[in-house]
């Protein structure tokens, strides 16, 4: 009851900001010469209008959750993990690589899929661990460090898909030769969408969650993303926790990208991240760390992504309209929080 | 400048930080303001600097109310204030620290504000060097330049609260001439400390808060029994030091050598044994710091080894010392001891070696509830660390050290405690030796040193004197080798 009545609380809060990123997208589109109120109808419709599209804002929704409930693991420990684009993509080339070893196995599907999995977790995690590594040893603030690493990531995957792992005859843009059908997680009929998907972006949702509020791990985590130099004085293995949130994080992103491959897209192909790193760090900034916000903001991210896709053939409107759109709402839910707290700061 | 602060009220949730206070203070006048920790002096400052607004109550200088909605406002209308916990600029250089907040042209002249650095501080004689970063800096120097800083903006009505935490003898004597000075040209001084002898030495006259409310005032000459009987509603008994009984070594630390960007340390050799609290007393940045900071793991040192309990911990990182059972308390308490933004019984979870996965919360609570009352903290289990007031973070700080403990290195353990608190620190110090573990502190109270000292080690300049007895060293011979007299001759015994 009282949870409820808090999470009511939040939502008000946040409320103002976003009718403000409303207002100022509409403005935008006055001035494009569009109807805001038809803008926002397609949006609507692109996204819930029938079932094949609820099922497409889903099939956005289950890696979008994983990447985000990774990011607040590495926001609660007080890091920016820009790399997670990065992650994403080395999951998805870790997860593709296993499969072309294992798809002529003598193996059971589900076995291939769960070495794919564990791969793909251990490649994000590698990856991540290699920004946290950078800031550790090196004192490479973890921004820098992992904007090099997506730019490392993105040029591997493109040398993979136009190198060893073209297609037989020529390789392109549209990625590596697909897998099998018996290598796909199943979708429900008549949709992209799978079940695992979501399965495996409530279940990150909900252990990040019951990470951070209720272990003594996830207390660790945050004391050592709010004073780093306490907490390593106050005996708490401050570094090591760095690198953990680290791992955890891209654990997860390699979980997106395994999605990616075996759900989505059944290969690799070059921008298998569909951007989804950089959407889920727009998600944990609106939600700031609070888990049990992470599932309808990412359905509402979602369904805008969704929606936009719409727009160009409805109202001959660019679909970039969306990330345009899911741009201001981050702006203006930060820019309400920031005129509250000067607000609430003021003496 | 003429202050009158009027029926000021200031309220934290249910705790009453001030209750209706009304202190008229005229210009010229060094106003002492004394009370127990958590009594509310801090907040009626904040208030009066602008830092914290008043729920009710009126603030006039000369006679004109004003309302501060900024501290800027009142530094423009002449009120300073120095805190407890320094407000300032850590990733800045000492030189930006000094010429922030002021009104200046767009390019302000650095070698001006050089020059007027070098000159102020070498009337008091504080050595800061305006290039180095202010990190480097204790907090003792950070509050010497904030000292410089408010005086060089010429406020009229300078606030200090607790500016003797971090200074030598010597240089407490220059602030207080200056002070003194000040006052005589008709500024208004305002003077929160815990310490009785200065207060008594220094103010024109003293008030008393006690739980948010104005308990009494005094004028000199001042009676020490009523003004603690003032501050504590009650007598307070100061527990006598018993001789230790030093069992075997504990800390070993043989030709050991460190070095910081100021300072290396001179070869030390030095034995510290269970049960034995030991001293170590010089001018800030002379190296005792650098010592505690190696005994803890948390500087590398260049040559040497230390040992602890015979184990070899040369060169080992804090949390392999920590495993040892060494502990390190450090100064900074908001900065570098506590989470801010944590609670008493999240930190208890903290510092326990996690043998349980999931956060036991009715058990941490208890936990909490217990050390708040042994350790007297005003405030509640889930009261944050930034919210108590500086003695109670002091005193939660102590809390979270558990036995068994072999080795604990503290700086300025009483840093900010009143009288009762300090006590009671030392009680609980005292505790943990006869438990087996030893004590190496550093202090920049000489009195502290001397009254819970087995031995005393002075440094200057990176040299350390031989262990001296507290009962055979008086004050003086202390106070010449830590302004560096007498060292040859020592050097040479
Ligand atoms: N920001 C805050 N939020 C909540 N409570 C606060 C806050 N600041 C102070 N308090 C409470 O107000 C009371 C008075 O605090 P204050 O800091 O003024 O005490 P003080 O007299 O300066 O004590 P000390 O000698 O320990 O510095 C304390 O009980 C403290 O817990
Ligand atoms: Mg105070």
């Amino acid at each position: 009851m009282i949870r409820a009545r808090v999470l009511c609380q939040q939502a008000g809060r946040q409320a103002g900001g976003v009718i403000l990123a409303l207002l100022a997208a509409s403005g935008l589109l006055l001035l494009a010469g569009a109807s805001p109120v038809e803008v926002f109808r397609q949006i609507g419709l692109g996204a819930f209008g029938s079932v094949t599209r609820l099922a497409d804002v889903l099939v956005v929704w289950g890696p979008l959750a994983l990447v985000t409930a990774g990011l607040l693991v590495t926001f609660a420990a007080g890091l920016w993990n820009i790399g997670i684009e990065g992650q994403i993509v080395m999951g998805a080339i870790g997860v593709t690589g296993s499969l072309r070893l294992l798809q002529d196995a003598p193996l059971p599907a589900w076995a291939v899929l769960s070495v794919a999995l564990a791969a793909g977790m251990m490649a994000g995690a590698a990856w991540a661990m290699l920004s946290g590594l950078l800031k550790t040893v090196g004192g490479v603030n973890e921004i820098f460090g992992g904007l090099g690493l997506n730019f490392i990531a993105s040029a591997l995957i493109l040398w993979l898909i136009f190198g060893p792992w073209k297609r037989p005859g020529i390789g392109s843009m549209s990625g590596t030769e697909p897998f099998p059908d018996s290598l796909w997680l199943p979708a429900l009929a008549g949709t992209r969408l799978s079940f695992w998907s979501v399965a495996l972006g409530l279940a990150a949702v909900g252990a990040v969650a019951l990470l951070l509020s209720r272990t003594v791990l996830g207390l660790r985590l945050k004391a050592v993303g709010r004073n780093f130099r306490a907490a390593y004085l106050l005996g708490v293995p401050a570094w090591r926790h760095l690198l953990l949130a680290f791992g955890l994080c891209g654990a997860l992103a390699g979980v997106a990208g395994f999605v990616q491959v075996t759900a989505v897209y059944h290969r690799l192909i070059p921008s298998i991240s569909s951007g989804y790193g950089f959407l889920g760090l727009m998600v944990a900034l609106i939600i700031r760390c609070r888990a049990a916000w992470v599932a309808p903001v990412a359905v509402f991210f979602a369904a805008i992504t969704i929606g936009g896709i719409q727009l160009p053939i409805a109202l001959q409107l660019d679909s970039s309209l969306s990330g345009v759109l899911q741009g201001l709402l981050v702006l203006g839910v930060l820019f309400s929080d920031g005129l509250r707290h000067r607000a609430a700061a003021r003496p | 400048m003429d202050i009158t602060l009027q029926d000021i009220r200031k309220t934290f949730g249910r705790v009453i930080a001030c209750d209706r206070v009304t202190l008229a203070v005229p210009g010229g006048t060094i106003q002492g303001l004394l009370g127990e920790n958590g009594a509310g002096k801090s907040t009626l400052m904040k208030i009066l600097s602008g830092f914290l607004r008043p729920d009710s109550g009126e603030i006039r200088l000369d006679g004109t109310p004003v309302i501060f909605r900024h501290p800027a406002d009142a530094v423009r209308t002449g009120v300073g204030m120095l805190h407890q916990d320094p407000l300032d600029y850590p990733t800045l250089t000492v030189l930006e620290n000094f010429m922030s907040g002021r009104p200046e042209r767009f390019f302000p002249s650095r070698s001006a504000a050089t020059r007027r650095l070098r000159e102020l501080a070498g009337t008091f004689g504080f050595a800061i060097d305006p290039r180095a970063c202010l990190d480097t800096l204790t907090v003792g120097e950070r509050q010497q330049l904030e000292i410089l800083r408010l005086l060089s903006l010429d406020v009229r009505v300078l606030i200090l609260d607790e500016p003797t935490t971090g200074i030598s003898a010597a240089q407490k004597a220059q602030l207080f001439e200056t002070l003194r000075r000040l006052a005589v040209e008709g500024r208004t001084v305002l003077f929160v400390s815990h310490k009785l002898e200065e207060v008594e030495s220094l103010c024109h006259r003293v008030a008393v808060l006690r739980s948010g409310a104005l308990a009494g005032a005094q004028v000199p000459p001042y009676t020490t029994a009523e003004l603690v009987a003032l501050m504590f509603g009650r007598p307070i008994v100061f527990p006598q030091r018993e001789p230790a009984a030093p069992g075997r070594p504990v800390l070993e630390l043989r030709a050991l050598s460190a070095m910081d960007d100021r300072l290396r340390l001179a070869p030390l050799d030095f034995d510290l044994r269970a049960g034995e609290v030991v001293g170590l007393a010089g001018l800030t940045g002379s190296g005792q710091r650098l010592l505690l900071r190696t005994c803890a793991g948390l500087v590398r040192p260049v040559a040497g080894t230390v040992r602890v309990n015979g184990r070899d911990l040369t060169g080992q990182v804090y949390p392999s010392c920590r495993r040892h059972g060494v502990v390190f308390v450090p100064t900074a308490r908001l900065e570098e001891g506590l989470i801010g933004d944590m609670n008493l019984s999240e930190h208890l979870l903290l510092v326990q070696p996690p043998r349980r996965l999931f956060i036991d919360r009715p058990r941490a609570l208890e936990a909490a509830e217990e050390r708040i009352r042994d350790f007297a903290i005003r405030g509640s289990p889930d009261s944050l660390m930034r919210e108590l007031s500086g003695g109670n973070q002091q005193r939660a700080l102590l809390s979270l050290l558990a036995p068994p403990l072999a080795l604990i290195l503290i700086e300025e353990p009483t840093r900010g405690l009143d009288l009762e608190s300090a006590a009671a620190v030392w009680t609980r110090l005292r505790a943990h030796c006869r438990a087996g573990a030893a004590i190496l502190f550093l202090s920049s109270d000489l009195d502290e040193i001397r009254a819970h000292s087995d031995r005393i080690v002075v440094f200057f300049c990176g040299r350390s004197s031989p262990p001296l007895d507290p009962s055979r060293t008086d004050r003086e011979e202390l106070g010449r080798l830590i302004g560096g007299k007498g060292w040859d001759r020592e050097a040479a015994g």
